[in-house]
């Protein structure tokens, strides 16, 4: 229930920043100031919005299938918020440690997908029916170069669960219990004879480690952008072009949960791509010779230290991933559907299923 | 470098290239954000020259300054005005209402040294109306009427627009009426008598 709680309000205070930077970030590119009037620097404005949302009246139209325009808000948001539960945010807090991390993640990451159906079907309109079907198959086709680009991962790091592959990435490999022997060598190939389980830092984050999984961050970076229907995939809600995809007839604070979940997967892809290829909330500075930069910026396990320095690392990160996304943006057009659709099928998923053969074959160069 | 850029660009390399030429774009507008365009006027030689940062200005706080030879809005300096109604007539759109009553003795100069022999007990400007065409002032003799930099001065009520210059109060304006109405009967009656006793002569 703790754990609940605070990854709730951590997960608020992150989409309340989020949305601020992405009105600034957004101002920043196109030479405009962006929000300036709400509290310094506008910095209020996002919290205004939501108090905004709040007041609005809570419309249900006549002649939706009102059961299911009810649950969708919250069955979306409650899929991408259980996403959380396995995710580690330092290397001794996460909500739910459980072995298959990785599988149940994928698995209710999915769920969203009937959550955005029912708003479509449930809204009975046919723009809202249309903008659902354009993200559910946006999401579905994703799913598959994302998945693949995770499965390679997992076949590096031989293991489902998110705090070993997170215990791997670092100089605390053989802290976790089971991996008390292993040994990390650059580039992953024992042949070259370096070992890097203390260097840790960026050696061993798993781009680095296994350096053809840079292939698979870039394939997961892409679909995770498609996944959380951001630009330059954001068809079925392309704000210029149409008023919006699957929400059109939402309103006051149950859009205002929808936008809290699109806001959240973004946070959760960036989160997962982060502690899959990043090195998690492992330090990117390593060790060398005598200036122990990895075990200065690590701290303790079990103490403070190690926690700050953890969710610090993982935060980070995840935030110059968000960065990114934000960037993309405001830089790319948008792709036609026929594009999007080519990209993942004939572009990205040809590529991950090679990525996946090579990881194989990668894993059996490290062992 | 013309025949590059028709060039239709193909391969993965240069798709790559185009990406990243395209984020690194943003990222050098998203740098240069702490840079602000100054609030320089058109006047200024770096008007056109200023390329870089948020071009944003935050109106109410801070505005371009307006050109010496702007035309916004009018005031009339009715201590300088000689009532010559000379602005109401080449008004395009009438916006100049004027009333004038002639004084019973000259009441003062211009600050230009125009005699003044007329009162205005009605000198109202509908800035609705108003053209902001400038030929009143040029017109005016004694530079009274001017263009002021004030061009930001919208109203909830219309009845606003309509900006009154007399110095006159109402019932002042009535006694100088009175006294040119009394003044202008002793004069007929003067005129009367004189015309009597010339009858008489003759």
């Amino acid at each position: 229930m703790l754990a609940f709680l605070l990854t709730l309000m951590l997960l608020l205070g992150i989409v309340i920043v989020l949305a601020y930077a992405e009105r600034k970030v957004a101002a920043f590119m196109q030479d405009r100031l962006g929000p300036t009037e709400a509290g310094p620097y506008g910095s209020l404005q996002s919290v205004l919005d939501v108090l905004k949302l709040l007041q609005k009246e809570d419309i249900v139209p006549t002649a939706a299938d009102k059961k299911l325009f009810k649950l969708a808000p919250i069955l979306i948001f409650a899929a991408v918020f259980a996403g959380f539960a396995v995710i580690p945010f330092t290397p001794d807090l996460i909500p739910a440690g459980i072995g298959i991390g990785v599988f149940y993640l994928l698995a209710i990451i999915s769920l969203d997908v009937v959550g955005l159906l029912m708003a479509g079907w449930g809204s009975n309109n046919k723009y809202a029916m249309l903008g659902a079907m354009r993200s559910v198959a946006q999401i579905v086709s994703y799913e598959i170069p994302a998945g693949l680009a995770i499965l390679s991962v997992v076949m590096i790091c031989q293991s489902l669960d998110f705090q070993e592959i997170s215990y791997q990435q670092g100089i605390l490999l053989n802290r976790f219990p089971g991996l008390e022997f292993e040994t990390n060598w650059l580039f992953g190939i024992e042949a070259l004879g370096i070992n890097t389980t203390n260097i840790g830092g960026i050696t061993t984050w798993n781009i680095f480690r296994a350096p053809l999984l840079l292939v698979a961050f870039v394939i997961y970076f892409i679909a995770s952008l498609a996944e959380s229907n951001r630009a330059p995939f954001d068809i079925p809600e392309a704000e210029s072009e149409l008023v919006a995809g699957f929400h059109v007839e939402y309103s006051g604070f149950r859009f205002a949960v929808l936008f809290l979940a699109e806001y959240s997967m973004m946070v959760l892809v960036s989160l997962v791509a982060v502690i899959l290829f990043l090195g998690s909330w492992n330090t990117p500075l390593p060790n060398l010779t005598t200036l122990k930069f990895a075990n200065w910026t690590t701290g303790t396990v079990g103490e403070l230290s190690g926690i700050l320095w953890g969710g610090f690392w993982l935060l980070s990160k995840t935030f110059v991933l968000l960065f990114l996304q934000l960037q993309i943006r405001w830089t790319y057009p948008r792709l036609r559907v026929d594009q999007l659709m080519h990209l993942c099928w004939k572009v990205l998923t040809p590529i991950a299923l090679g990525i996946v053969l090579l990881a194989g074959i990668w894993r059996l160069l490290m062992v | 470098m013309e025949k590059s850029s028709v060039q239709h660009k193909t391969g993965f390399w240069e798709v790559v290239k185009s990406l990243l030429s395209g984020l690194r774009l943003t990222w050098r507008h998203f740098r240069n954000a702490d840079k602000r365009r100054a609030p320089v006027p058109v006047m200024d030689e770096n008007y056109f020259n200023q390329p870089e940062g948020l071009v944003t200005l935050t109106y109410p706080y801070e505005a371009i300054p307006v050109p010496d030879n702007g035309r916004y809005r009018l005031h009339n300096e009715i201590d300088d005005c000689i009532v010559c109604d000379l602005c109401a007539k080449i008004c395009p759109v009438n916006c100049i209402t004027i009333e004038s009553v002639k004084a019973t003795e000259e009441i003062g100069m211009t600050s230009d040294g125009t005699k003044k022999r007329l009162y205005a007990p009605v000198f109202d400007i509908d800035m609705a109306k108003c053209c902001y065409c400038g030929l009143c002032t040029t017109v005016c003799p004694t530079d009274c009427l001017t263009m002021t930099p004030v061009y930001d001065f919208a109203e909830v009520d219309i009845k606003n627009m309509i900006y009154h210059f007399t110095d006159l109060t109402p019932e002042q304006a009535e006694e100088k009426k009175q006294l040119l109405a009394k003044q202008q009967e002793e004069m007929a009656a003067a005129k009367a008598a004189a015309l009597a006793a010339r009858k008489q002569q003759g």
